[in-house]
C-alpha cells in the first residue's frame, strides 16, 4: 500500500472517529433532556397529542410503524403525480407503478436501492420533497429506535417515538447536514433549480448536461446512511462529487453518525466503556476490510494482461481520476459497512475479491452499520455472544444485569438468520429463473455475483449495487422492495421486543462471576460470534461468486 | 390508530417545511451567492455566449488535434450518466482495450496509460492523468503543425494534484486543455 493511500485512510477513518466522540456526547444530551428543553415544547406542539414519555416497546413500535406508513404513502403519491406538479423543468413523466413501489420502500427503509436514474426519472420536487425528505426522516427513525433500545436497557421506559424522531431529525441530522452541505456547495457541488443545460461541444455535438439541487441531496444521502444519489452513478458523477476534497468530506459524512451512535448508546446505557469496546470491535473489522480491499484493488485490470496497456496503477475501470486511487475500495468498504450504499466507484467493475469486501460488509451489517440500526444489529450479536459465553463458563448469561434466556436468544437469532434467508433464498430464485438471468450484464460467476449483491444490498438496507444488473423490471422491483421492508422492520422490532422482555425481569447486580462487557474477553467473544453467525452463513455463496471469478481469472 | 396517523402527518408536514424547504433554500442561497459558477454546474460559454459544455463534465473528442478523454460507457451523455459495469476480468473490457490500443497506436514499448483504456464510473470523467495527456501530445502537435514541446508545456501547465500530497498522480482537465490549444 502506498504511503499516500495509508494517509488517506488515516485521515478519513481517524478524523471521523475523533469527531464522533463529541457528536455522540451531543446526541446523548439531545435525547436525555426529556420533556424539558425549549425544543421539546415545540416538538410536542408539532405532534399535537403525542402521548407521554413512558411508552413501552409495543407502543413505541406502533408509533414508528404508523409514521413510516405515512412516509411511504406520501412519497408513493408524490411519485405517482409528479407529472402534474411543479418544480419539473425537464418535464419528467409518469413512473411505472412497480418502480414507485420499489422506490417508496427503498427510501422509507433507509436503503436507497435505485432501480432508476435520478436525472432521467424524477422531477426536482420528487427528488427533494419526496426522496430527500425520506432521507431525513428514515434516518431519524433509525436513531430513534436505537435511543429506545438504549433506554430500555438502562431500565427506563422507552420514551415517545413522535418526540424522539423529531429530536433526531431537527437537532441531530439537520444542523450537521447544514454545515456539510454548505461546505460541499462552496467546494463546487451544484445547487440550482435550473433545468438541464444544452451545450454545443467544441467538436459541434449536442450535449445535454443534467444538473439540479445536488448539494443538499448529497449531504443527507451521506449523513443519514441513505446512499441514494441525485444522479444515477452516484458520487462517481463529476457534478455530485467534483473534487478530491468533496470526496473526503463525503466519505467522512458517511461514517460519522454511525460512529457517533455507538458513543451515544454507551452514554445512554450509562456504560461508556462498554460502548468503547463495541466501537473497538467495529473499528477492527472495518480496518481489516479496508486493508484487504485497497490491497486487492491495487492489482491491475485482469482483462489487459497481455495488451500494451500500463499495469502499474491498479484497476481503473469504473473509477474517477480526480478522486485518487484509494477512493474506490475505501468508499466501497465504508458504504457497505454502514448500510449507506452510495458509491465512489462502480462496484460491478471492482476486482473480484475487492467486490467481495462490500458483500461481507453488508452480510455482517454491524461494523458501525446504518444510523441507529447498525448499533441495533450489533446488539443482536451481543445477545447471542453473551448467551454462548454464559453457556461456556457455566453461568447464567447476563447482559447489563438482565438475564438472557432462550426467548431472547431465539428472537435475536431469528432476526440475524432472517437476513441470511432473504439473501440466499432470493438469490437462489433469481439465479435459476429468467427474472435474474435475463437481467445480467456479465456472465459466469460475475453474473451470479450481480444477483447475490442485489439481494444482499436489499436485505441489508444498503442500496449499492453491481449496477450492470438490469434490475428495473417488475419482478426485481417487487421482490427487492418487499425484502427491503422486511429487512428493515424485523431487525428493529425484534430487538425492541428483546429489550422489552429483558427489562421486564428483575435486574441483577453484576458480580465478579459475571462476564464483564468491558474487556478483551468480551471483545473477542463478540468478534467470534460475528464471524460464525454473520459470515459463515454466506461462505458457499461467496465461493460461487467472487472467489470463483478470481480463481478463474488468475488461471 | 387514527391519532397516530394524524400525528405522523403533522410531523411529516413540519419536517418537509424545515428539512426540505428551509434546508434546501439556505444551501441554495449560499451557493448562488458565493459560488454561482459551480452552483449552476460550471457551465462554460464561448465569446458569443453559446454554451459549450461544463468544466466538470467530459465531452466527446475524436479529432486528432484535440486531447481525447477517457472512454465513456454512455457516449458522454450528460443527461444519462453511467459506467460500463463490466467485470475487469471480462472479454468486453479486453475488446474495448484492444480497440483503444489501436486508436492510440500503443505498442509494447510505448504502452497506453490505463486510464485511457478504462471507462470511468459516470462516463463523464473530465480528467485524464498527466501521463495520458502527454501520451497524446505527439498526435496533437502533428495535427496542429506546432512543435511537440509547446503542446507538452501547455499540458504540464494545466496539470494539478487533485489532493495535494495525498494523491500520487497529477491530472489534467481535458476540456480546459483543448480550449487552451484552440487559443494557442
Amino acid at each position: 500500500m502506498a504511503l499516500n493511500a495509508i494517509l488517506v485512510v488515516i485521515l478519513i477513518v481517524g478524523g471521523s472517529a475523533l469527531m464522533s466522540w463529541p457528536l455522540g456526547r451531543y446526541m446523548a444530551q439531545v435525547f436525555e433532556s426529556a420533556g424539558t428543553g425549549r425544543f421539546d415544547r415545540a416538538f410536542h406542539a408539532i405532534a399535537g397529542r403525542p402521548g407521554d414519555e413512558a411508552h413501552d416497546w409495543k407502543r413505541y413500535v406502533f408509533a414508528m410503524l404508523a409514521f413510516n406508513m405515512v412516509m411511504f404513502t406520501l412519497v408513493f403519491v408524490l411519485q405517482a403525480t409528479q407529472q402534474f406538479l411543479p418544480l419539473n423543468p425537464d418535464g419528467m413523466g409518469a413512473v411505472d407503478p412497480t418502480l414507485i413501489y420499489n422506490t417508496s420502500a427503498s427510501f422509507t427503509t433507509n436503503t436507497n436501492l435505485q432501480h432508476y436514474s435520478g436525472e432521467a426519472t424524477y422531477s426536482y420536487l420528487t427528488q427533494l420533497g419526496g426522496l430527500m425528505w425520506l432521507q431525513f426522516v428514515s434516518a431519524a427513525t433509525g436513531i430513534a429506535a436505537l435511543v429506545a433500545l438504549a433506554r430500555g436497557l438502562a431500565g427506563r421506559a422507552m420514551g415517545n417515538f413522535f418526540i424522539d424522531v423529531q429530536r433526531a431529525a431537527f437537532l441531530v441530522l439537520l444542523p450537521v447536514a447544514l454545515i456539510v452541505a454548505i461546505m460541499l456547495v462552496l467546494l463546487g457541488v451544484p445547487m440550482t433549480f435550473e433545468g438541464a443545460a444544452s451545450a454545443m461541444t467544441l467538436e459541434g455535438l449536442q450535449q445535454t448536461i443534467a444538473r439540479g439541487p445536488v448539494a443538499a441531496f448529497v449531504t443527507i444521502k451521506q449523513l443519514g446512511t441513505n446512499g441514494g444519489g441525485f444522479f444515477g452513478p452516484n458520487s462517481t458523477h463529476p457534478l455530485e462529487n467534483p473534487s478530491f476534497w468533496t470526496n473526503c468530506i463525503q466519505m467522512m459524512s458517511l461514517i460519522l453518525i454511525p460512529m457517533g451512535c455507538v458513543w451515544m448508546f454507551g452514554r445512554l446505557i450509562g456504560r461508556i466503556r462498554h460502548g468503547a469496546v463495541i466501537f473497538a470491535v467495529m473499528l477492527a473489522f472495518l480496518l481489516v476490510k479496508i486493508s484487504a480491499s485497497v490491497w486487492f484493488e491495487s492489482a491491475p485490470t485482469a482483462a489487459f494482461a497481455d495488451l500494451p496497456i500500463t499495469q502499474d496503477v491498479g484497476n481503473l475501470e469504473g473509477k474517477e481520476m480526480r478522486l485518487g486511487a484509494t477512493t474506490g475500495p475505501l468508499w466501497a468498504v465504508l458504504t457497505s459497512s454502514t448500510s449507506n450504499g452510495s458509491v465512489g466507484a462502480m462496484h460491478d467493475s471492482l476486482n473480484p475479491l475487492t467486490g467481495l469486501m462490500p458483500m461481507i460488509g453488508m452480510w455482517l451489517n454491524a461494523t458501525f452499520g446504518g444510523v441507529g440500526v447498525g448499533m441495533i444489529n450489533m446488539f443482536l450479536y451481543v445477545v447471542v455472544g453473551v448467551f454462548i459465553a454464559g453457556m461456556m463458563i457455566g453461568r447464567t448469561p447476563e447482559y447489563l444485569g438482565w438475564r438472557v434466556e432462550a426467548y431472547e436468544v431465539k428472537l435475536a437469532l431469528f432476526s440475524l438468520l432472517a437476513h441470511g434467508m432473504f439473501i440466499l433464498v432470493g438469490t437462489a430464485i433469481f439465479a435459476v429463473t429468467p427474472w435474474g438471468l435475463e437481467a445480467l450484464n456479465n456472465t459466469g460467476p460475475h453474473g451470479f455475483s450481480e444477483i447475490l449483491y442485489e439481494f444482499t444490498s436489499a436485505s441489508a438496507n444498503n442500496g449499492s449495487g453491481f449496477e450492470g444488473l438490469g434490475d428495473g423490471t417488475a419482478p426485481w422491483n417487487f421482490f427487492t422492495g418487499t425484502v427491503m421492508l422486511l429487512g428493515r422492520f424485523i431487525p428493529i422490532i425484534l430487538p425492541l421486543a428483546i429489550v422489552g422482555s429483558l427489562s421486564s425481569k428483575r435486574r441483577a447486580t453484576e458480580s465478579t462471576g459475571t462476564l464483564s462487557v468491558e474487556g478483551g474477553v468480551f471483545a473477542t467473544m463478540l468478534a467470534v460470534t460475528i464471524i460464525v453467525v454473520g459470515a459463515l452463513t454466506f461462505f458457499p455463496a461467496a465461493t460461487l461468486g467472487p472467489v470463483a471469478e478470481h480463481v478463474i481469472a488468475s488461471n | 390508530m387514527l391519532n397516530s396517523v394524524i400525528t405522523g402527518l403533522r410531523i411529516s408536514i413540519a419536517s418537509m417545511v424545515i428539512c426540505v424547504g428551509g434546508y434546501a433554500s439556505i444551501v441554495w442561497a449560499v451557493g448562488q451567492t458565493l459560488t454561482p459558477f459551480t452552483a449552476n454546474g460550471a457551465i462554460l460559454t464561448n465569446e458569443s455566449g453559446q454554451i459549450i459544455g461544463s468544466r466538470q463534465v467530459a465531452q466527446a473528442f475524436t479529432r486528432p488535434e484535440y486531447l481525447w478523454p477517457r472512454p465513456s460507457a454512455v457516449d458522454y451523455d450528460g443527461a444519462g450518466a453511467g459506467g460500463s459495469n463490466w467485470s475487469p476480468t471480462s472479454d468486453m473490457v479486453r475488446e474495448r482495450g484492444t480497440a483503444l490500443v489501436a486508436a492510440h497506436g500503443a505498442t509494447p514499448d510505448n504502452p497506453l496509460p490505463a486510464d485511457l483504456a478504462t471507462a470511468s464510473g459516470a462516463g463523464l470523467d473530465p480528467h485524464v492523468s498527466e501521463a495520458a495527456a502527454l501520451y497524446q501530445a505527439a498526435r496533437v502537435a502533428e495535427a496542429r503543425g506546432v512543435p511537440i514541446a509547446q503542446v507538452e508545456a501547455l499540458i504540464r501547465g494545466h496539470a494539478t494534484s487533485p489532493g495535494a500530497f495525498l494523491t500520487g498522480d497529477r491530472i489534467v482537465n481535458v476540456l480546459e486543455v483543448n480550449l487552451a490549444l484552440d487559443r494557442m
